[in-house]
């Protein structure tokens, strides 16, 4: 029994410091390293007297982005906001498309290889004729739907297939119907694939709707991140240019943490891949 | 009821499977009601299939499944409570062990609260009263399986096929659920069809040993076991039990030895 095989004490609190102290460096070792890189950039800018138009100093980058918090701020949240919409646009349509794939194989047949098509053409090749055929704010969106739709089709798809032979005969013999068997079964089965899926289509749904801005930019409308930086770079605006890239990283690791959290708050109570750590 | 009417009858069931396996070839077999019946043979001799068949999760290619109350050409499975249980746990591990237990219940069709009751009764009849809201992968191997037990008696089955389920465990878990699966059917006298390729617990464990050929498989005879029950530990330390053994193993390479080619 597992659970309550619990060695003495004093060895549950050497084994929690250790934990404790692994923690920490994983935290400080990161932190420290970017201060040393920082420190560094700004000696060689200072040293060297290196002009901002060709590469701001750090210190020079967080004044910008404090005294440009306003018009970066509306940006980021412009921005953030198509990414979240295209990204659940396309776990819902990712999912329901999959189900649909796994209920019937001739519409897997007939629309299997289009999914592929649409995923391994590149969307930066895309955007400029979604940005002919529809309204800006749109085309971003899809833009961003189209790239994140694929993860998660792929995922489920496969999570759907992935089902315990012996438990499918045991639904048959208990006569449960299509739908028992896709609710009861089927979709808890393919949980940790969807997450999976949805955890790529994240960071793919941000590269989207920027690969959408920057197309859309140069066409001379928007007002998101990336048509901050294609803006700044026009007026050799280089502070402004880094200190909107460091808001797309940080948009983007921040969607990857979210969709970890939420994938380990799904998943805590039963799925080996969130139990690995505690043996 | 009548101890010694059949409650199922294989009537000589052909088993062909696609990529060509002869699974099974002639085989006949009557199940009695309320018996323990042990199938045992080699691996790969169709002992699966034969549990399978009488589930109606696979179909003879020739010969017919028959219920005792329904007429003779009647394969189909439907309408009979069966148990399965299989050679893994086989458990969802998104469930907590009374999820899993009630599992049968809610595909027919039982709300939570309406299964409730005997969802626990069932748990506690395995003795894992404990660990109602437990999910699997906190339990030991030998855990999984009672929960696997007390899935497959959730429905009240008339009878219960087991696939060699104990296979995998440590002998001394092993012992012990042989123990208490001996209890549990005594106590519910229902009829139960038991896999397995060791000659010691089907000794142990069954009325009536079917000594099955390899493959394609058919019957190659059959032993009783007249040890009255309940049977204990003095009966695996005895004179009987070790007799019974060499009987069944003698017979066991005398099916391997000749029964295929027959």
């Amino acid at each position: 029994m597992t659970a309550a095989d619990k060695s003495s004490p004093r060895g549950a609190q050497a084994a929690r410091r250790a934990m404790a102290r692994d923690r920490f460096l994983r935290l400080l070792l990161p932190a420290a390293t970017l201060l040393i890189g920082l420190a560094l950039w700004e000696a060689v800018v200072d040293l060297n007297d290196i002009p901002p138009y060709v590469l701001p100093a750090p210190t020079l980058i967080a004044k910008t982005l404090v005294n440009d918090w306003q018009s970066l701020r509306a940006s980021l949240l412009v921005t953030l906001g198509t990414t979240v919409q295209g990204l659940l646009l396309a776990f819902g349509g990712g999912v329901a498309l999959a189900i649909l794939f796994n209920q019937s194989r001739l519409v897997e047949y007939s629309f299997y290889p289009y999914a592929v098509i649409l995923q391994v053409t590149p969307v930066v090749a895309i955007a400029p004729l979604l940005l002919v055929y529809l309204p800006q704010h749109l085309a971003v969106l899809a833009s961003a739907w189209i790239v994140a739709f694929f993860p998660v089709l792929a995922n489920t798809t496969l999570g759907l297939r992935s089902v315990d032979r012996n438990l499918v005969d045991l639904f048959e013999l208990y006569g449960a119907s299509r739908l028992q068997t896709l609710l009861r079964l089927k979709l808890p089965a393919a949980l940790p694939y969807m997450l999976g899926g949805l955890k790529i289509a994240g960071g793919l749904a941000l590269i989207g709707a920027v690969v959408a801005e920057i197309a859309a930019g140069s066409a001379g409308a928007g007002s998101g991140l990336a048509y901050r930086i294609a803006e700044s770079g026009y007026r050799l605006d280089i502070p402004r240019m880094f200190a909107a890239l460091i808001l797309l990283s940080v948009a983007g690791v921040a969607i990857f943490a979210a969709l970890s959290l939420l994938s380990y708050l799904v998943l805590r109570r039963w799925h080996e891949s969130v139990l690995a750590e505690e043996r | 009821m009548n101890r010694s009417s059949p409650i199922v009858r294989l009537c000589s069931i052909d088993k062909l499977f696609p990529n060509g396996t002869h699974a099974l070839a002639e085989f006949t077999l009557e199940v009695k009601r309320g018996e323990f019946l042990a199938l045992l043979g080699p691996s790969g001799c169709g002992k699966s299939t034969v549990l399978r068949l009488i589930a109606g999760l696979t179909q003879p290619t020739g010969g017919a499944v028959a219920w005792s109350d329904a007429g003779e050409a009647d394969s189909s499975a439907e309408g009979h409570d069966i148990g399965f249980v299989f050679q893994e746990p086989t458990l969802m591990p998104w469930a907590t062990v009374a999820g899993n237990v009630a599992l049968p219940l809610r595909l027919k069709g039982k709300s939570r609260p309406e299964a409730a009751a005997r969802v626990a009764a069932l748990i506690g009849r395995v003795g894992l009263a404990d660990f109602v809201d437990v999910f699997p992968r906190e339990l030991s191997g030998g855990m999984k399986m009672r929960v696997s037990i007390a899935r497959a008696l959730a429905t009240g089955p008339e009878i219960l096929l087991m696939d060699e389920p104990f296979a995998a465990l440590d002998e001394i878990t092993r012992f012990k659920l042989n123990n208490d699966l001996l209890d549990l059917w005594q106590a519910l006298g229902t009829t139960v069809v038991f896999v397995t390729h060791t000659v010691f617990e089907s000794v142990y464990l069954a009325q009536r040993i079917v000594v099955m050929t390899p493959r394609p498989g058919r019957v190659f005879g059959e032993v009783a076991i007249e040890a009255p029950y309940p049977r204990g530990e003095d009966f695996r330390g005895s004179m009987d039990y070790a007799s019974y053994c060499s009987k069944v193993a003698t017979a066991l390479s005398a099916a391997a030895a000749g029964g295929g080619e027959a």
